[in-house]
């Protein structure tokens, strides 16, 4: 270990999740998946600390669903005790301006809620930090900067490098949480401090109700004769229209395949 | 030459006679295999020649298509680009507002859900006949699009600069910033899609002091809310349906509106007045990492090559698969038989894949293979049979021997790396 590489402070702010089944609390997938990837950080610069932070009510069901964060290897858990359906995006900003951490994970949405993902953007601008959405991975924090892996769809990465302090959110492309242990569940401590709260107007006047199915979109088929409505109908669903080489050398097949990959940009 | 028209009785008769061996070389010497068959007569009025409507069916009988869409006949092709032009024609001089959209382009291309998304916005642009809106389109860095005005771009600005390449959003964000100051466009809407709008929009929206409806799925007009919208959301991990006035950004999902595509917009290029301000940016991309495409999951791999009964030699095809980066994949034969794990099956008792490219080696192309596959953009088959239903879906399709042709594209692309390396 190189002296000069020191631990980095992160706080994890965590939520009350939703069983997507029986609608029970239970520790939120991706804020889970979130912690996980401050411990392995704290395993990887010895002399990080991880803090947990949670704004919101306290109640029994959500303290055993807080609970769950710190049966992942946590000593205690910072709670910002509001009242239900205040807005905690301001608490939140405050307690992080107070004592800023370095490096702030979130979850990229929560499950309860209006689940619209937006805090890690609101704090980001009220902080004044830079945001990296979708991190797959932490590679190394070194002089204030972090170099992150970032997850593309069809499991791609980019390499990011991030000028520290910085918040990051992470989705289902980040290490799957490990277990949460009974015990020292039970045994951690949860700081509780009562912030004033403002209550969020515009959600209480939203209508809210259980997702509808939304509905298949139909084929519609808009043909001016009879003879294109029955083609359209009777069409098979892949159309025949590709190219068929045959009785080509293996080199100009493989040529035309090459070309067409070429097109495609797959070819890397 | 004489004014006096000379008649050929035996050619005529030929031309009436159309079971004559000679019948169609009169009538291009006549000049009437292409007759016109409607004309305007001397007196204005439109004249019609019936007997050159239709054309002789297999059996000798005249056969005529009132579809328009003659088969047999000459105008087939003029036939085909009538129907491909049937799209109005529409230009919107003078906007009453403007709808902004910022489309992802994912490949340089819209994507379906950046058509569903301009569906939406000409829905809000087009609610009042009388004041119609414009619909922009703000569009980073190339493109390979053509399509814009059939997708329903009134204006279309093309913000092409390096600083907005690869993950930029802070550039990204101040060049929208100037498009809102200059422009303010009544709505923003941007794709809920994790490559695009997610980020960019959630960005914007605070940028703006908005709060944002993510998740859109439905609009509808409201006349208590403030812009005459409402609209559904998804919520709380997709478990609840939230009923809201539309505010000023919405980020939709995909499928919220019909495509257009009755309409040919003008898609007009639009540019800012002012310099868009430079951007501060404390994140840096340092560009794609490579993946070990063998641990990519095939549901969500880009590339997938994949192997069926036809292929004999396995080694080939493993060092083919690892030389063109792909991901391998499996017909069910090839996994009962051992060849390849049970995880890389494909189809619809395994995977369903949603590659762009999917290249098939010997696979003849089961419906339950088929299945599996819909999703997939461009299907490449190799097989040696050429009537098998795999051809029939692919979009490239070489027939021969799945092993030499597969050992020649290898060949072909290690001799191109190797060439770049000496460049280099």
């Amino acid at each position: 270990m190189r002296p000069e590489q020191q631990g980095v402070e992160v706080a994890v702010l965590v939520s009350v999740g939703r069983h997507p089944i029986t609608g029970r609390a239970r520790r939120a997938d991706q804020d889970a998946r979130g912690l996980e990837l401050a411990l392995g950080l704290e395993r990887q610069l010895p002399g990080s600390r991880v803090s947990l932070l949670h704004a919101g009510p306290r109640g029994e069901e959500s303290e055993a669903a807080l609970r769950g964060y710190l049966g992942m290897g946590l000593e205690s858990l910072t709670l910002l005790e509001q009242a239900e359906g205040s807005d905690a995006i301001p608490a939140l900003a405050e307690h992080l301006a107070a004592a800023p951490p370095q490096l702030v994970i979130t979850g990229a949405r929560a499950e309860r809620g209006e689940g619209s993902g937006l805090l890690p953007y609101a704090l980001a601008e009220r902080l004044g930090w830079p945001l990296v959405n979708g991190l797959a991975a932490v590679e190394k924090v070194e002089n204030g900067v972090a170099t992150l892996l970032q997850a593309l769809p069809r499991g791609q990465r980019r390499r990011l490098k991030v000028r520290l302090p910085a918040i990051v959110s992470v989705d289902g492309a980040a290490p799957v949480a490990r277990q949460s242990a009974f015990g020292p569940a039970r045994r951690a401590e949860l700081e509780a401090t009562s912030v004033p709260a403002e209550p969020d107007r515009e959600l209480a006047e939203w209508r809210l109700a259980p997702a509808r199915k939304r509905p298949k979109r139909l084929k519609i088929v808009k043909a001016a004769s009879a003879r294109d409505r029955f083609k359209a109908a009777a069409a098979k669903a892949e159309g025949g229209s590709g190219q068929v080489l045959e009785g080509v050398s293996a080199e100009q097949g493989a040529e035309a395949i090459l070309k067409l990959l070429k097109e495609e940009g797959v070819l890397r | 030459m004489s004014e006096i028209r000379r008649r050929d009785p035996r050619r005529e008769w030929i031309a009436r006679n159309r079971l004559h061996p000679e019948h169609l070389d009169v009538l291009a010497e006549l000049g009437q295999g292409t007759a016109a068959v409607e004309w305007m007569g001397p007196n204005g009025v439109i004249r019609k020649n019936p007997h050159a409507i239709g054309f002789i069916g297999p059996n000798g009988v005249k056969r005529i298509d009132r579809s328009g869409a003659q088969q047999g006949g000459q105008a087939a092709g003029g036939a085909r680009q009538a129907a491909q032009d049937s799209r109005r024609d529409v230009t919107i001089e003078a906007p009453a507002f403007l709808v902004a959209v910022v489309p992802e382009l994912s490949g340089g291309r819209l994507s379906g859900h950046d058509k569903d998304l301009l569906g939406l916005a000409r829905r809000l642009a087009d609610a009042d006949p009388e004041r119609p809106g414009a619909v922009l389109a703000v569009v980073f860095g190339e493109h390979k699009e053509e399509g814009f005005g059939e997708a329903g771009i009134d204006r279309l600005m093309h913000l092409d600069d390096d600083a907005y390449a690869g993950f930029a959003p802070e550039a990204r964000l101040a060049a929208l910033s100037a498009v809102e100051r200059e422009l303010a466009p009544r709505h923003w809407l941007l794709p809920d899609s994790p490559l695009g709008g997610a980020d960019l929009g959630r960005r914007l929206a605070l940028r703006l002091g908005e709060r944002p409806a993510t998740g859109v799925w439905q609009i509808e007009a409201d006349g208590e809310a403030p812009l005459g919208w409402g609209c559904t959301a998804r919520g709380a991990a997709e478990s609840l349906d939230i009923q809201r006035p539309l505010p000023r950004v919405a980020l939709a999902l995909a499928e919220c509106a019909e495509p257009v595509d009755e309409t040919r917009h003008a898609a007009e290029p639009l540019s800012l007045a002012e310099a868009i301000p430079s951007a501060f940016s404390r994140i840096e991309d340092l560009g794609q990492v490579a993946v070990d495409p063998a641990g990519v999951a095939l549901a969500e791999a880009e590339f997938i090559v994949s192997a069926g009964n036809g292929v004999k030699d396995w080694d080939g095809f493993h060092h083919a698969a690892r030389v063109l980066g792909a991901t391998e994949g499996a017909s069910r034969v090839a996994v009962d038989d051992g060849f390849m794990a049970r995880d890389r099956q494909v189809g619809a008792t395994g995977t369903w894949v949603t590659a762009r490219v999917y290249l098939a080696v010997g696979i003849s192309g089961a419906i339950q293979h088929l299945q599996g596959i819909q999703s997939c953009d461009k299907v490449v088959a190799i097989n040696l049979d050429p009537g098998c239903d795999m051809i029939k879906r692919a979009d490239l399709a070489v027939i021969g021997d799945s092993g030499e042709i597969l050992a020649a594209l290898v060949a072909k692309v290690e001799q191109q790396r190797g060439g770049q390396r000496d460049a280099a």
